[in-house]
Parts: structure tokens; sequence; C-alpha cells
């Protein structure tokens, strides 16, 4: 019996070699981006391709207006690629609806709900969670953002309005969004950019806790290499404009990760060979 | 405590506003006895006043047409603002054909508007709703399709990520975004909306506070016209502080920062 199933294990450890077991979660294959027509025409993003396997943690770093955020809206169907595809699931991105979260650089939080009301509002779009809505959102879908509220050390704030509240605790909020209808894939522009050092090493740590306790998918577009090295598992690097990737590194840090770690030696080399990757795609735009 | 004073400064705030309304009539009072101005020519307030009292029983019933006769228009033009502010505002199609004639047709005086509205349905009670709806369907239009154009992309975003309907979008971002420009545009169209039923009382019909004062004026009963003057402008206060407070329970999230809007 075991040494069936040993076989088993090496026949299908022979069949990945030919074929990928799964496929990735996130496809985007020889896409360009162009944008206005003729001599007036602006390449956004050259020739790019990017696989992302389940549970992976992608950071995605490269010289401002690179087209790091472009590959974002392309993934959540924000914006459409001229040329080339983006599978997302297996299934081309726009055909079927897919689990996604997505926090955006600004918390863009709508106004005139409070922080809850903000965070429950995928449940009220995406199923299963939109048809009960209604019958739920006193009960368990309230009870729901409460708790992802207190991870985020946010407990009790539900009932303020987004004006209330200060930046850091409006991005904590932002977060609280992307995650409350257990996405499969997580999209982060830049959740933390506008942060101070502080609140967004503490950011770090609890997204790391959501990541190791819930293991989606996430796709992190950042522009602090401490931040890509400490929370991913592989960073790409992208050039100048028009972008494509130009680097793929994998870090293999030990989890969970200390803000210590990232003073350690190795950490540093890792952050410095990325920043010489950037300079040098900076200075060949 | 510091809500208690910041109550009380609310408090001595209102006062003197209204003793600076107050102030207002009583120095035209003043200045009508000072001045000698005849009764023909300006009344004083409180001979508008007592005018008002008693004629009353006279001008309740055209009290009564005027407020119906407006709050049918203003109904209406709501309802045709609000439709059509949602077409233009969507959709860019609609933006460039309706709103070159929308100018256009908000461009003609209302009054030139009348008889035409006479000749269709003859006079009375039809065209003065029609005047009103049409004088204050503008400025709700307008202000519908402004609120929903510069919906923040970045707000609609973060629904389209989810993969959110067209219809989704409006309903949870677009509409709730666009009722601050809605209900300014209420407390304009409400005011208009007794400027256009009046127009078309004094012009054609024998109802109405436009028509009491048409026929106070032929007959050089000056303080009648001014006390039907008043009523329109209490009428227009009263709704204004209605759409106020109800404006202050809808989009209150927009004006957090001063209560000069509200009432």
């Amino acid at each position: 019996m075991a040494r069936l199933k040993s076989v088993e294990e090496a026949l299908t450890l022979d069949a990945s070699d030919a074929v990928p077991a799964s496929k990735p979660v996130v496809q985007i294959e020889k896409v360009t981006i162009t944008y206005g027509r003729g001599d007036n025409a602006v390449h956004a993003l050259s020739e790019t391709s990017l696989n992302i396997s389940k549970g992976d943690f992608v950071a995605l770093v490269g010289p401002s207006g690179c087209g790091k955020s472009t590959i974002l809206k392309l993934v959540s169907n924000l914006i459409r690629p001229s040329t080339g595809h983006v599978f997302v699931g297996g299934r081309e991105v726009g055909a079927e609806k897919v689990g996604i979260g997505m926090a955006f650089q600004n918390p863009t939080m709508l106004p005139w709900l409070t922080i809850r009301n903000n965070i429950m509002l995928p449940l009220k779009i995406v199923e299963p969670y939109r048809s009960q809505y209604r019958a739920k959102k006193k009960t368990e879908f309230r009870d729901k953002a409460e708790a992802l509220l207190e991870t985020v050390g946010l407990k009790g704030f539900g009932d303020k309005y987004p004006w209330q509240l200060s930046g850091g605790m409006l991005q904590r909020s932002n977060l609280c969004r992307a995650l409350i209808h257990e996405p499969s894939l997580l999209l982060l522009d830049e959740p933390f950019g506008a942060l101070d050092q502080f609140t967004r090493e503490e950011l770090w740590d609890i997204l790391q806790k959501l990541w190791m306790d819930h293991r989606p998918t996430v796709f992190l577009v950042t522009h602090d290499l401490r931040e890509a090295a400490y929370l991913a598992t592989r960073i790409c690097v992208m050039s100048a404009r028009p972008g494509r990737v130009v680097a793929d590194e994998h870090v293999s840090f030990a989890r969970p990760r200390t803000l210590d770690m990232t003073y350690e030696p190795g950490f540093v080399a890792l952050t410095q060979k990325l920043r010489s990757l950037i300079v040098d795609a900076r200075a060949a735009a | 405590m510091s809500d208690d004073r910041v109550l009380s400064e609310s408090m001595t705030q209102k006062l003197k506003s209204a003793g600076l309304i107050v102030m207002f009539f009583v120095l035209w009072e003043f200045a009508c006895i000072v001045f000698g101005v005849k009764e023909i020519i300006l009344p004083r307030p409180t001979v508008i006043l007592s005018a008002m009292y008693e004629f009353f029983p006279g001008i309740k019933p055209h009290l009564i047409q005027t407020l119906y006769t407006t709050l049918v228009g203003f109904a209406l033009g709501v309802m045709v603002g609000v439709a059509l502010g949602l077409l233009i505002g969507t959709s860019r199609v609609a933006y460039d054909t309706a709103y070159p004639l929308l100018v256009g047709f908000s461009s003609i005086p209302k009054v030139a508007v009348v008889p035409i509205f006479v000749l269709w349905f003859g006079a009375g009670t039809t065209p003065a709703i029609l005047t009103s709806l049409v004088i204050c369907v503008f400025p709700i239009v307008v202000n519908v399709a402004t609120g929903l154009a510069t919906t923040e992309p970045e707000l609609e975003d973060v629904l389209k990520a989810l993969g959110a309907s067209k219809w989704d979008v409006l309903w949870n971002v677009s509409l709730p975004r666009a009722m601050p420009y809605f209900f300014a545009s209420l407390k304009v169209a409400i005011t208009l909306a007794f400027v256009g039923t009046v127009l078309s009382e004094t012009v054609a019909s024998n109802r109405g506070i436009g028509n009491l004062m048409m026929i106070a004026s032929s007959n050089f009963n000056v303080p009648l016209v001014f006390a039907g003057l008043f009523l329109l402008a209490f009428l227009g206060v009263g709704l204004y502080v209605i759409f106020s407070l109800i404006e202050r329970r809808v989009a209150g999230w927009a004006m957090r920062k001063t209560d000069l809007a509200v009432a």
C-alpha cells in the first residue's frame, strides 16, 4: 500500500514536470498597454508576462511610473490590456466574477457610510454574501466586520465615520474591507505608502499574520523594498516605463519574520540587491 | 462642558440673527413713519399684517391653491429632473445632446411659455403646475448630473474591482455621492416653483395668490398686494426649512465642517 502510494507520488511528480499540477492563480501573458495612437502613443507596459501560484505572496517593485499599479488594475479588471491576456483562476479576467479583495493607496472609504458599513460593502456586492446581505447584515456580517476590526486594532470604531479617523486607522479599515469577503486573491496597491514608518511596520505584522493564518494569494505593489522583503515569498522587479518584469527573486527568510530580522545581513543584502536592480532599471530608461 | 458651551454659543448666534431679522422690519416700519411714505407706495409691515389678518378668510382658498399647484409642479419637477439628471450624468451621449437643449430651453423666459400652456390646456391650474415644473426642473437636472459626473473614479473602482455591475455602482456610490448636490438644487427649485406658479396665476388664472395680487393692485389695495407677497415669502421659507431638515438627515455627512448651509 505504502509502496503504491509512493509510486503514485512519483507519477504525479513526473506529470507535474510536464504540465503544472495546479494552474497559477494569476497568469499575465504577453500583455502590453498603449494609450493613445500614432505619434502620441504612450507605451505604459511593454510585453509583460507574470504568473502567480496559489498561496504565494508576490511583491512587485520598480521605479515610479513603471506600470506597477497598471498590472494590478489589469488583474482586477479595472483596465483591459491592449494586447495579450490576463487569466485569474484559469479564466480570462472579466469572464467570471472571482473573489478578489483590493486595497488602494488611498483608503477610499465612502464618506456617507460608517466604518463598519464601509467594511461590509463587499458583502453587499459579492456572492454568496450578496443574497444573504439583508438577512445577516445586523447579525453575522456585523460580527464578522467587528472581528476583523479587532484584529487590526480598531475595536469599537465601527460606528465612526471615515473623517473621524486618522490616516493609519483608515488604512487599517481599508485592509479589513479588502479581506471581509475572504477573497482567494488579495491585490494591494501600495496600501501602506502614505503611513508613517511605525504604523506601517505594525500593519506589516498584521498582514503577515493574516497571510500565515488564511494563506490567500497576495499580489502587493510597493515602492518600499523593506516592505517587499519583509512580507513577500517572491519579489518581481520591473523596469522603467514601458515596464516589464526584469528580475524575479525568491525570498526564503523563515516566518514569522520579525522587524529585527530586517537589520540582519541577509535581509540587508537582499534589499541592496533589489535597490541596485531598480537603479539600473532607472538608468536604462 | 464644552458641549454646553458650543450649544449656548449656537443659541446666542441664532438669537442674534433672529434679532437682526426683526430689526429689519422695525427699521422698515420707522422709515415709513419718519419719511411719511404713503400706504399706496410702500405700506408699513404692521399695516400689511393687519391686512393679511383682515382679508384672511378671502385669501385662504388662494393660498391653498398656490401651495397645492406649487407642490404638484415641484414634485413633478423633481421626478423629471432626477430622471433627466440620471440620464445626463451617466451617459456621455445624453450629456452631449441633452445639455445644449436644456440650456436653450431654460434660457427662454417662462412668461413667454405660459400662453402656450394656456393654448394647450386652457387657463387655470394646469398651466400653473406646468410652469412651476419647467422652471424648477433645470437646477435639479444640472445638479444631479454634476453630482453623478464628478464622482471620484477611485470610489467607483472600489466596487468595480469586486465585479460590481453598473447598477451596483450607481446605487451604492454615485447616487449617495450626488445627494448633497440634489438637496442643494431642491432648495433652489422650491423657491423657483413658487415663481412659476405665481407667474402663471397672474397671467392666466382666476385663482391663486398671483391672481389675488393682480386684482388687489388693480383695486389699489396695496396692503393686500404686499400681504400676498408676505405669504409667498412665508411659504417659500417654510418649505426651504423643511428641505433643509431632510437634507441634514440624508446628506448630513457632507456638511460636517459648518452648519452654515443648514437652516
